[in-house]
């Protein structure tokens, strides 16, 4: 799976308030929640986010809440994948289960800045960042955890399955 | 070589004879539960999924304790689709308001999770129960949905660190300030996918409700759980309101612990946790003239029977300093009916607190106290993220009810010692 667009940058410990207020979790509407995506982080990135777009963050990305709102307000937003120096892990499950891309790399997390362009491709683990010339690698993603992520998150992948 | 508490448990759960760190296993769920918040998105998948049927309905809570009472519209039709579900299901275990309390302070309180258990939930702070010697994990909506319907789940078996507490407690220091401590030792990220395991002859001497303060804010370090290994302090709280049977797991003398970090708590003053880090621990006496406006003591971390009375001894004879809100909100019902036999509910009102009905309400910035910019609370609650508690340029310093109840007194953030 290959996936393209410009970085916006944060910091470590990303917690799963700053990229959905709990004022909002009154829904899960995918729509409404992405009105609101990283909002008390940067009030700006939900107005100038574009599809394709990748979030880079430090260590202990989407750490907190277990809320599932949190990987679905950036998958509703645009954004292609998160890539971080480390997830906490209830966010990393579920991002996969809700089929948000998500790659680990300190280098890449380090290295990249607000507005570089990227070209990922999950199935390498490789992360070009276009704007410097400069290749990171992160592990890559498996081969069923890229058909997951693929059918949209855990539930419609098993009933494809299930239909197949 | 030996396996500790968590691993016991996980292996026993997964039919398997020994487990170790880092293996991944499937597991059958004694019990699960969601709330408000993530139920109904754990609903939609379970209808999704095209399943009809829960695995078993006596094993499944539905807790609405967010945004309860209703605040709103939106969040009246996310509590109606709980109740709905939770009549098509006969689900005897949804708790309405009236009868509920806060999740993580209810569910031990109505021996619906017990000594032994694997209890996975859709919230983070289901790692409270690892103060019974449960293994407590939070989870998403999607995974708690196939849960529901299958009672199973899979978990890479985590690498354990051990905690030693060890001296004599300072006054005023309770379970709350031992956990801020260690969380400001290791860092938000400390314990991430890990076990915090506490020990030590501190935590033995620890009431239930203060060792399930401490197992609640394991998440705050990233731990995927926190456990204490049951005694007979356990069993007394336990016996009288098990709905099954129970089991006392241990750690062997040769379990193996990714690390071991011992704690002289004679050293450990009353703390507080600065914005916008649990992780941000200071000696409350470190600080200097900081005002408040709000004190919040209550949530899944601070609000059971313990904590109310800690607050009403400090608040007897006195008032809440004029141009500070004072909110009080007991965990459950029955925390709320016995602070008010026992007398509690006349101190808080005679030292002008405001007293609610059970709910999480402010911890997460939902309702019942919100922070207008630039206004600063001390709270008994577990977050103090940027615009936890309302707007983001309010802050949030967290607290046991000790520091709070002080606070509150003096319009500052003070120990019970300044009092």
């Amino acid at each position: 799976m290959k996936l393209a667009g410009k970085a916006w940058k944060f910091g470590a410990d990303i917690d799963t308030d700053a990229i959905i207020p709990a004022r909002y979790l009154n829904t899960s509407d995918p729509v409404e929640l992405a009105k609101h995506c990283m909002e008390d982080a940067d009030p700006e990135f939900a107005l100038r986010v574009s599809p394709g777009d990748v979030i880079v963050a430090g260590r202990n990305f989407g750490c907190g809440s277990s809320r599932e709102h949190a990987p679905m307000a950036i998958k509703a937003a645009g954004v292609s994948c998160v890539i971080a120096a480390s997830f906490a892990r209830i966010f990393y499950r579920n991002s996969f289960n809700m089929g948000l891309p998500i790659l680990e790399s300190q280098k890449a997390a380090i290295d990249i800045a607000t507005g570089d362009r990227l070209e990922l491709d999950l199935s390498t683990g490789t992360i070009v960042n276009t704007s410097r010339h400069t290749t990171y690698q992160a592990q890559p993603v498996p081969q069923f955890m890229q058909e997951l992520l693929a059918s949209g998150g855990l539930i419609p992948h098993v009933m494809k399955r299930l239909r197949d | 070589m030996g396996m500790t508490i968590t691993e016991k448990i996980l292996a026993d759960h997964a039919g398997l004879d020994k487990v170790e760190p880092g293996q991944l296993i499937q597991v059958n769920v004694d019990f699960a539960l969601a709330n408000d918040i993530t139920a109904p998105i754990a609903i939609e998948r379970f209808h999704e999924a095209g399943a009809e049927k829960i695995f078993d309905p006596h094993r499944l809570a539905l807790v609405p304790d967010h945004f309860v009472p209703n605040k709103d519209i939106e969040s009246a039709v996310q509590c109606k689709l709980l109740r709905d579900f939770a009549i098509e299901h006969n689900l005897p275990h949804f708790f309405e308001v009236g009868r509920m309390g806060i999740e993580h302070a209810l569910l031990p309180e109505q021996g619906l999770v017990l000594p032994g258990d694997v209890v996975v939930g859709a919230d983070s702070h289901t790692c409270t129960y690892g103060g019974l010697g449960a293994f407590a994990t939070g989870v998403g909506s999607t995974d708690l949905a196939a849960v529901m319907i299958t009672g199973q789940t899979w978990f890479r078996v985590p690498a354990s660190i051990k905690f030693v507490f060890q001296g004599n407690l300072r006054p005023w220091v309770t379970g709350k300030d031992l956990i801020l401590y260690t969380i400001g030792q290791i860092g938000v990220d400390g314990a991430r996918y890990r076990t915090m395991e506490f020990t030590g002859p501190v935590i033995a001497q620890l009431t239930m409700d203060q060792r399930l303060t401490i197992a609640n804010m394991a998440i705050e370090a990233g731990a995927k759980n926190g456990i204490i290994v049951p005694d007979e302090c356990t069993r007394a709280y336990v016996d009288e309101r098990a709905q099954r049977a129970y089991r006392f797991y241990n750690s062997d003398a040769d379990a193996l612990y990714e690390e071991v970090m011992t704690f002289d708590v004679g050293e450990i003053e009353p703390q507080v946790a600065l914005p916008p880090s649990p992780a941000n621990s200071r000696p409350v006496s470190s600080l200097n003239e900081i005002p408040i406006q709000q004190v919040i003591i209550g949530s899944c971390t601070n609000g059971r029977l313990e904590d109310l009375r800690l607050a009403a001894q400090l608040l007897a004879g006195h008032r809440v300093a004029p141009g500070v809100r004072c909110l009080i909100i007991p965990a459950t019902q029955a925390i709320y009916r016995r602070a008010v036999d026992e007398g509690l509910f006349s101190v808080f009102l005679e030292a002008e607190a405001a007293i609610s009905t059970p709910t999480c309400g402010p911890c997460l910035g939902g309702h019942m106290g919100i922070l207008a910019p630039g206004e600063r609370a001390v709270a008994t609650t577990n977050r103090n993220f940027v615009g936890r508690m309302g707007h983001p340029e309010s802050e949030v310093y967290l607290a046991s009810p000790a520091v709070a109840a002080a606070s509150a007194i003096l319009g500052r953030i003070a120990g019970p010692e300044d009092l």
